[in-house]
């Protein structure tokens, strides 16, 4: 066995330590070469410097660039999310934690039977993937290009429904409020709901006339 | 720790605490702590497009006496948490840490043996930054808020002051075993 190991007692490369290496020397051409090489350093001091000035000036980013998300409403208000889950399934970091509650006509969030009572993202192990984009049934997740997230403290990361939720818009009806009068959740899916109804309760902004289902 | 101690509070504190703070967060120096895919977005951020040194921030020392900014940048293996570790405890005071990335900040989608869930376990943390990995203006604008954490640093009697409220806050802060959802994790 050990026989077959043979000891590497000689290099087989000697190495012999006066021997040196010339160096060619090209004369007159190599300090052309050279020159020319310095032309491309003194030529790039007349260029316009590419630095983005970024606290300043912000260059937007990509269209389709993963920020942080986005909870949409319906025309009227109406949050799109029903609590089924499905984006904290398909999370590969489990960042999303969801809880589904059921909607009342008493307190309606969202059209159907099902609404997301407590929607909370970890940014901390969020991965930008976008997954849980793909994953939603009915649009409701979404990815605005915002970035600026960094926060001193852990529980400030851990992003609550009512910081992803979108903005109301100057028409929409703050929930808990009905359906609009004479539709189903089939109707909102349909995009037939294009706006709010005076029963529905007070809106935010002057409504544009003539919006009806 | 130095002259600080020995001011009495009021006018002259602020005005020693104004003037180190500007001065802190004028010269901060990064120490190289690229671990993963973080350090080539950290690199970028130092590199012309970007530019670091706007802020005076170009020099990323490879030694931790000459650098008061640890920028752990990437995923912390169980491995490299004690390297990490000498290295921090190598860095002259005051210093301060960023967590980049999502592995760093809480181990990210690696939640396993392997990698340490939050480099917080480590060492003290004073930015998280999310995002994998962030853009470079994700990071400048990291940079940017600890810039104005360390301005408004507080000093001498100021700090225990400031070290009393902290702990009356987490004292009476809502427990762990309380919070809902990811909060509880």
């Amino acid at each position: 066995m050990s026989s077959e190991i043979e000891k590497n007692s000689e290099p087989s490369i000697e190495i012999a330590a006066d021997e040196s290496v010339e160096v060619p020397n090209d004369g007159v051409s190599s300090l052309a070469k050279q020159s020319r090489g310095f032309g491309v350093t003194f030529a790039t001091m007349f260029k316009k410097p590419n630095t983005e000035q970024y606290p300043e000036e912000k260059v937007p980013t990509a269209p389709r660039f993963h920020g942080r998300h986005q909870l949409n409403r319906h025309p009227d208000g109406l949050e799109k999310c029903i609590g089924c889950e499905l984006c904290a399934w398909a999370c590969p970091a489990d960042a999303i934690y969801v809880e589904g509650a059921q909607n009342t006509e008493e307190s309606r969030y969202s059209p159907g039977e099902r609404y997301g009572s407590v929607y909370q993202i970890n940014y901390l192990r969020c991965i930008f993937c976008g997954l849980c984009i793909e994953a939603c049934p009915t649009r409701a997740l979404t990815m605005t290009n915002e970035f600026e997230l960094a926060d001193n403290l852990r529980e400030k990361l851990i992003y609550e429904k009512e910081d992803l939720l979108a903005p109301f818009r100057p028409e929409m009806v703050a929930p808990p409020h009905a359906m609009f009068p004479g539709t189903d959740e089939s109707d909102y899916y349909r995009g037939k709901v294009t706006g709010s109804d005076p029963s529905q309760g007070e809106v935010f902004g002057v409504v544009v006339p003539g919006k009806k289902p | 720790m130095g002259i600080e101690e020995k001011l009495p509070s009021g006018f002259l504190l602020t005005s020693v605490e104004k003037l180190a703070g500007y001065m802190r967060k004028s010269s901060l120096w990064p120490a190289t702590f690229g671990l993963a895919c973080c350090a080539i977005e950290m690199m970028a951020t130092g590199a012309g497009r970007y530019d670091l040194a706007r802020f005076g921030m170009e020099v990323f020392r490879a030694s931790p006496r000459q650098a008061d900014l640890m920028i752990v940048a990437g995923r912390v293996s169980n491995k490299m948490a004690p390297v990490l570790r000498q290295i921090y405890d190598q860095m002259a005071g005051p210093k301060w840490v960023i967590s980049m990335g999502a592995c760093a900040s809480s181990g990210g989608m690696f939640n396993n043996y392997a990698i340490v869930q939050g480099v917080d376990h480590v060492v003290p943390v004073d930015i998280y930054l999310p995002g994998c990995p962030p853009r470079p203006e994700m990071l400048m604008d990291a940079i940017l808020k600890l810039h104005e954490q360390i301005a408004n640093e507080k000093l001498g009697s100021n700090r225990q002051e400031v070290i009393r409220q902290v702990e009356a806050a987490a004292l009476a802060s809502l427990p762990t075993i309380s919070m809902k959802g990811l909060l509880a994790k």
